[in-house]
């Protein structure tokens, strides 16, 4: 009713025609893959998330070496409520980059990134480095030595880039050590950069998905090559499934703040030696592993400067696989990337498990 | 062009004299240094070398000054070095506290450098055990040269200096830690690597406290002697002021005395000072307290009841600090149980220096609030955790909104799909 | 007829039912956002700054008084010539917490009988260090004292 008039005041000022043929005319199609659709805008929920508790954030932190771990103390002891944006919003950033994960690899197995997808595809793996940046640089700012050393220890890694690897690591560090500098670096890109491409890589993703519709993975297509494939509206039909999980996800977030909030942990001293068991994020851990395998010397190369071009050329594969994949593109099955991508996927997590199962170095 | 050359032929004309001419004699002090740095023999070459580093040089003082002989007559050794123009050369090892004591015990001539500065060192050397043994004609023994070093003399302020704090112990160990120089004293040479285990080393050393105690601290510097028996309470009461008051009204004082036993270091030993742990106070066989008192005798007892109480009272502050630290790290605000448990930690701190007086009564008032402090801080510590591991109320509520929006959500989903496409 | 009414009957409760806890959730939802905006009882981290619980006038001349900097103790004195200090009341000895002894115009440590002038130099017993300086500044009769 009141909803209605203020649509219909909208209307005769602004032409909403398009927007209101877009909200009846998508379709959801219907199949035994469809729970894959739910991934992405459960990550872009969990984004939402991230957005305002990240803004509730800049409230009380102070990015400074002196000041930092102070005042995310002070956050979550004097601030009411402090404690829970805080967890939120470390507890929703590791759900999203899981979320995110689970899209990428339900879209590559279901082949979605054929044509004529393939920007929507890359614009989607910009958007997983991004979001593996926004983790890499949030997990400096509290400046405790858990994350003062992950960080040392990652920047280290990008050290590895062949030719460019020294000014890389200067230029990510703010100069030769992670200081001080490094924080307020890693606080300008957090909060100013990385939100800026993600908006305009999102918005660019989310246009072309509403553009190109939900993609059919190939094997459905070919099953019903007669009959046209049932559909449900994306309004209210599927949206009301979004709400849905995006209510649960609301639910474990809230659950997981408070029965395991995020610690704060010991404040960061830089002239301290690096406490036993230092370990990146775990989405960074089947990396870490890795380089842990590789012996220092393979041939006449490098240990480490291989494992990261190897980490490098695989990054560049998954980015650029739509205009790998000739056969998917004209819609047959193509074995040989499918196998690939659970290849991968077996990889990350065999690797991930040993992290943390195997036992460390003594 | 012409001006240029002009200027160019003027500054020649005026440099020229100085290039052809030969340096004047004017600073006499290089005369002496000219020429001992070009001699072969190491040990007229030497003093020289070492000079650059002295503070004498330093304060304007020149060879001449102390060795005499007339710096003028340059490239004349014979002229230059007479005795009749008061050349003193080297002096003998015996002469040398009276040879630096020219100056150094004239309090007038002093007085221009360093108007505070003491003249007494001299006097206050022949009191000393190294002083008398010279007067006895021993040759052995330390003179002023032996550790202020010889024409590299520093200040004491000069971090290099053999005599600045943190450098002292290894000056005096040259001699005393040298068995072999040592044997006809009799005495041990294990001294340096006793003090080296010490709570005082460590504080000189790692925390560079520079007022922490070395060798001079205890036994004097120019007048260095080993403090008598009756003297060493008085020796470490310059620091440790409050303990030795404790202990000068205990039962202790009279009973050490009466037994001709130093106070001080029969418990707490000389070089090997180790910092003090409850644990000295457990009557046990190897405590101090098992030399004079028997086993099972009540004054042990008594120790080991005031260790007990010490020890209850540390043991409960540490699971205190380490129960808030967990908090804290997890995100709690510990500041206030934080400043609460102070109290104990000063309780805890009074009580160990009472221990000199060995009044259990006295320490117990002591003891007794602070473990009260301690375990309600404990407490308050795990009231905080358990704050942290359940917000549950608010949650409970929360998920309770959650659920209900879910379920409506269910339903609103049936319905709308019941409705089908046309809907 | 009937059935159509029932059904209308039901989505008008399932309606209701959803708006009711929808709402119900965005409040659970702002009310914590609310609560977090609203000023906290202490403008920002005591470990930086802390304004002291008595006022300026209370502190009597030749006076001291422990007070909470963060999780640690400071010490404020009034000097008998009226001045205001404040030092870290951390004895630098063995971090006993140190106060003002009015009869001798010291800052004193009970444990080991340290002694601190009034600009909270060492001056005698075991202490090896002055105490750490804080500053104090005034805002009317207000005492707020911050990490020097």
């Amino acid at each position: 009713m009141s909803v209605n008039r203020v649509v219909d005041w909208l209307e005769e000022r602004i032409d909403l025609g398009a927007f209101r043929h877009l909200l009846q005319e998508k379709v959801v199609p219907v199949h035994h893959h469809t729970i894959w659709y739910y991934f992405g805008g459960m990550t872009l929920f969990l984004f939402v998330i991230q957005v305002v508790t990240g803004i509730l954030l800049t409230f009380y932190y102070r990015p400074s070496a002196e000041e930092a771990y102070e005042s995310v103390q002070f956050l979550m002891t004097e601030v009411q409520f402090g404690w829970l944006v805080r967890s939120i919003h470390s507890w929703s950033a590791n759900l999203m980059v899981a979320t995110m994960m689970i899209h990428l690899f339900s879209v590559y197995l279901t082949q979605a990134y054929r044509k004529p997808r393939e920007l929507t595809w890359v614009t989607g793996m910009l958007l997983f480095a991004i979001v593996l940046t926004f983790g890499f640089s949030g997990y400096l700012l509290p400046w405790n030595v858990l994350s003062f050393f992950a960080t040392k220890v990652g920047t280290n890694v990008a050290g590895q880039v062949p030719v460019v690897g020294h000014t890389l690591v200067r230029f990510l560090r703010g100069g030769d050590e992670v200081t001080g500098g490094t924080l307020s670096r890693f606080y300008g890109l957090h909060i100013a950069i990385l939100p800026l491409l993600t908006t305009l890589i999102l918005g660019l993703h989310l246009f072309l998905v509403q553009q190109q519709g939900m993609s059919v993975p190939p094997d459905v297509e070919r099953a019903s090559a007669q009959q046209p494939i049932r559909t449900m509206p994306f309004a209210p039909n599927f949206l009301l499934r979004d709400l849905f999980g995006w209510f649960a996800a609301l639910g474990v977030l809230a659950a997981l703040a408070a029965i395991y909030p995020w610690e704060l942990g010991q404040k960061a001293d830089p002239f301290a030696s690096a406490p036993a068991g230092i370990r990146p994020e775990w989405y960074f851990v089947f990396m870490f592993q890795t380089l842990k395998y590789i012996p220092a010397r393979v041939g006449p190369f490098d240990g480490e400067v291989l494992g990261v071009m190897g980490f490098g050329l695989g990054g560049l594969f998954l980015f650029l696989v739509p205009f790998l994949d000739k056969r998917a593109a004209l819609g047959e099955p193509s074995p040989l990337f499918r196998w690939t991508g659970i290849g991968i996927i077996l990889y990350i997590a065999v690797f991930t498990a040993l992290g943390y199962l195997a036992p460390g170095p003594k | 062009m012409r001006i240029a050359l002009r200027v160019a032929l003027f500054g020649f004309l005026m440099a020229a004299p100085c290039l052809l001419l030969p340096v004047p004699s004017a600073e006499a002090m290089h005369a002496c240094i000219d020429c001992h740095k070009g001699l072969k023999e190491e040990r007229l070459s030497r003093p020289v070398k070492k000079i650059a580093d002295d503070y004498h040089m330093i304060r304007g003082l020149k060879c001449q000054d102390c060795h005499g002989g007339d710096h003028t007559a340059f490239d004349n050794k014979e002229a230059s070095h007479s005795r009749a123009k008061g050349f003193l050369g080297k002096p003998k090892r015996q002469d040398i506290p009276a040879f630096c004591g020219k100056c150094h015990s004239d309090p007038r001539y002093m007085r221009k450098f360093n108007p505070k500065i003491r003249t007494d060192q001299v006097k206050e050397y022949y009191t000393s055990v190294h002083g008398q043994k010279l007067r006895e004609g021993d040759k052995h023994v330390a003179v002023c040269i032996s550790c202020h070093d010889v024409h590299a003399i520093r200040a004491i302020k000069d971090q290099a200096a053999w005599t600045y704090p943190i450098q002292v112990a290894e000056t005096c160990s040259r001699c005393h830690a040298d068995a072999k120089y040592m044997k006809d004293y009799k005495i041990p040479t294990d001294q340096l690597k006793n003090y080296e285990k010490s709570i005082h080393y460590e504080v000189l050393t790692k925390k560079g406290d520079i007022s922490a105690p070395t060798c001079p601290s205890c036994h004097g510097n120019h007048g260095a002697t080993p403090p008598g028996v009756d003297s060493v309470a008085n020796v470490c009461s310059n620091c440790h002021a409050a303990v030795a008051e404790l202990f000068a009204k205990s039962v202790h004082e009279e009973a050490f005395s009466d037994l001709g036993q130093p106070a001080c270091v029969t418990c707490h030993g000389n070089h090997e000072v180790l910092k003090p742990s409850d644990e000295l106070l457990a009557g046990g066989k190897d405590t101090p307290c098992a030399t004079c008192h028997e086993e099972n005798s009540s004054e042990l007892k008594k120790a080991n009841e005031i260790r007990t109480l010490l020890q209850d009272l540390a043991k409960g502050i540490d699971r205190a600090e380490a129960i808030l630290t967990r908090a804290e790290h997890a995100g709690m605000e510990v500041g206030p149980p934080r400043f609460e448990l102070i109290e104990a930690k000063d309780a805890l701190i009074k009580a160990r220096a009472e221990t000199h007086l060995v009044k259990v009564k006295r320490i117990k008032t002591l003891t007794t609030p602070a473990v009260v402090i301690a375990e309600k801080t404990v407490k308050k510590g795990q009231e905080l955790m358990v704050q942290l591991q359940f917000r549950r109320k608010g949650l409970a509520a929360s998920l309770l909104v959650i659920a209900a929006a879910l379920i409506g959500l269910f339903f609103k989903i049936r319905e709308v799909d019941r409705r089908g496409p046309s809907g | 007829m009937q059935i159509e009414e029932r059904v209308d009957q039901g989505r008008r409760l399932v309606n209701l039912f959803l708006g009711t806890s929808l709402g119900a959730l965005f409040i659970s939802i702002f009310y914590p956002i609310v609560k977090y905006l609203s000023p906290p009882k202490l403008a920002e981290p005591t470990s930086f700054s802390v304004t002291i619980p008595w006022k300026a006038t209370e502190v009597k001349v030749n006076s001291g008084r422990v007070f909470r900097f963060g999780s640690r103790p400071g010490l404020l004195i009034k000097t008998p010539a009226g001045e205001l200090k404040a030092f870290s009341a951390i004895c630098t000895h063995l971090d006993c917490t140190v106060q003002y002894r009015e009869d001798r115009q010291v800052i004193w440590c009970a444990c080991h009988n340290g002694v601190y002038d009034l600009n909270g130099k060492n001056i005698s017993g075991p202490p090896p260090r002055p105490l750490d300086p804080l500053q104090v500044k005034m805002r009317g009769d207000q005492i707020t004292v911050m990490k020097a």
